[in-house]
């Protein structure tokens, strides 16, 4: 046990970056698939306790760049640290709830049965499965729905339930990837606010979007581009710094920077 | 903890899903019911025309499960167009001449074979010089079902595991739930045995019926331990579910996982003994599953055998099992490194 905290020391000490004020560092990550350049060099910190927009238009490289985040997908250089340690790592993937874009649930099983299952899979006690069951179901307003089987779903229950499933374990770091597709305005309203109220309550939360007015409501935005991080800041910043009303100019503005250098 | 959690995510899966339990459990009893009669009555009716030959010629044929009876020559000749008759005979001067419908070579040989047999019979009455025949394995008059049995028990099973644990993984994988649960801290191994985990408890049940219904309904002959045969169709079961799940992951969607059918399927069944193959090919069986399966069942069940004989088919089956569950942890790392 002993060895492994110095070994980790050692690893902070060489990477003086790695403080515990920052929940995610991403450094000078690329990703290959094949012969395809999908990230560029990519940069990222994100402090504690703050929703993180990702911003950009399909196929930019939003979802490889979380799913690195998340574990699942390996860098081809460069390094990637959550909440300290370097990823990926199976004990820090308990601590990161994983919304993937589809959602991957199983049709024939109920959404209880569903829930149960990861929460069974995140090593929750029994008696923590069911009342989180309860919490989250009643969160994304399902409640109502809990024995139904999740193929007579619609898309936006499915898309519900996956973001129940992310939060079911609590875990201090959400990735949530384009979690409000398909959701009506007011529930999307609702989802936002809790996802403020995580945010206060100290959890991470990265969510990637190519809708640009949710991005107003992200504490801070990341804009992608062709594999690269072309921005990052507060919506007011990225918009004041250039002289733009919209977040939408602003994406405009800075791709085009990009396409020039 | 975890393993327990996927397996009894899977057992879930199937309560839910009427018709691949169905297909599970009840298509094998039905198709094995219709190879039962395709097989049980062996003997198909065989009519012969007796135009000429001693007394007594036509009860002697009766003893070779073939009805002959007199006519004329022209009705003979008339009935054989009209496929009454599968052949005609004539016997002069203890030599036959034999008119046969050749259409149906099955029922052309067995009227040929039967017409020789009776002729020796008549014209050599000396009982004592009789072959005495003492049957090692099987008894006489051994249905065609029963030998075959013992292999299509392992055979079906084998079929149906393998194409619905095959493709339940296919789905894990395209539905995007298995990007989910690698999400979770769940280690490939945990997958992997998961989910042998869960469909083997379901294919006990299966395993179970499938040799309950051949031994006691259809009344296959079975002279050794219900025990072993269980335990064998157990192994039949997990080694269709690990080489499933393998092949699963070559496969893009459910229709490529099909198209493993008559790759991967359809060839064992040749080589699993039930047909008569030239020795250098025979010997390919021998990197087949079925075939030890095959060998192992007939051996308990026709011969009698106990756990010894077949320690040796059941070793392979355990250890292939054992490969392919391995192969799948490493084919798992294509999706997630750790």
């Amino acid at each position: 046990m002993r060895k492994t905290i110095i070994k980790q020391r050692k690893v902070m000490e060489n990477n003086p970056g790695i403080d515990n004020s920052k929940c995610i560092i991403v450094r000078n990550v690329n990703k290959f698939f094949g012969s395809k350049h999908v990230l560029k060099e990519i940069n990222w910190e994100i402090p504690h306790g703050r929703i993180y927009g990702l911003l950009g238009p399909s196929g930019c490289g939003k979802t490889t760049m979380v799913k690195i985040i998340a574990g699942i997908l390996e860098a081809t250089s460069g390094e990637t640290y959550v909440l300290g340690q370097k990823m990926p790592k199976l004990s820090i993937m308990n601590k990161i709830g994983y919304m993937a874009q589809s959602d991957a649930l199983y049709g024939s099983l109920t959404a209880k049965e569903n829930l149960h299952f990861f929460g069974a899979i995140y090593g929750m006690s029994k008696a923590e499965i069911k009342n989180r069951t309860e919490e989250v179901m009643e969160l994304v307003n399902l409640s109502a729905d809990l024995y139904k089987p999740v193929q007579a779903f619609s898309g936006g229950m499915k898309r519900r339930l996956s973001l129940a499933m992310a939060i079911m374990h609590n875990p201090p770091v959400l990735v949530l990837d384009e979690p409000t597709v398909g959701i009506d305005p007011l529930l999307r309203k609702n989802i936002w606010e809790e996802l403020d109220k995580l945010a206060k309550q100290g959890v991470t939360i990265i969510v990637t979007t190519h809708v640009m007015d949710e991005a107003d409501k992200c504490h801070n935005i990341a804009m992608m581009r062709g594999g690269r991080l072309i921005a990052q800041g507060t919506s007011r910043e990225l918009q004041d710094k250039i002289g733009v009303q919209s977040i939408e100019e602003a994406f405009i503005y800075y791709g085009g920077q990009q396409d020039e250098s | 903890m975890r393993v327990r959690a996927l397996a009894l995510r899977i057992l879930n899966q199937l309560r839910h899903d009427r018709r691949t339990l169905a297909l599970m459990l009840l298509a094998p009893v039905f198709l094995l019911t219709l190879v039962y009669f395709i097989l049980a009555d062996t003997t198909p009716v065989i009519n012969i025309a007796v135009v000429n030959a001693p007394a007594g010629f036509e009860d002697k044929l009766e003893e070779y499960n073939v009805r002959g009876q007199r006519y004329s020559k022209n009705e003979a000749r008339l009935a054989l167009e009209r496929g009454e008759i599968i052949a005609s005979i004539k016997i002069v001067g203890g030599k036959s001449f034999i008119e046969v419908d050749g259409s149906n070579p099955t029922k052309a040989k067995t009227a040929l074979a039967a017409l020789e047999q009776a002729k020796i019979d008549v014209f050599i009455s000396r009982p004592d010089l009789r072959s005495e025949i003492t049957y090692l394995y099987g008894k006489e008059d051994l249905p065609t079902f029963d030998n075959f049995g013992a292999t299509l028990i392992g055979f079906i099973i084998f079929f149906f595991v393998f194409l619905v644990s095959g493709i339940s993984f296919l789905q894990e994988r395209t539905s995007g739930t298995l990007e989910k649960l690698l999400s979770t801290p769940i280690r490939r191994w945990e997958i992997v045995v998961g989910y042998v985990l869960g469909f083997g408890v379901f294919t006990i049940l299966q395993a179970f019926l499938i040799s309950w219904y051949c031994v006691y309904v259809l009344k296959v002959m079975m002279i050794g331990s219900f025990g072993l045969i269980l335990l064998i169709t157990l192994l039949t079961a997990i080694i269709a579910l690990t080489l499933g799940i393998l092949m699963s992951t070559l496969a893009n969607n459910e229709f490529q996982m099909i198209q493993f059918i008559p790759l991967i399927i359809v060839p064992q069944i040749f080589f699993c003994g039930l047909f008569d193959l030239p020795a250098d090919i025979e010997v390919i069986g021998n990197v087949m599953p079925l075939y030890y399966i095959a060998d192992a069942l007939t051996e308990v069940m026709i011969r009698g055998s106990g756990l010894g004989a077949i320690a040796w088919d059941l070793s392979i089956i355990l250890v292939c099992s054992v490969l392919f569950m391995v192969l799948n942890t490493l084919l798992l790392k294509k999706y997630r490194r750790i």
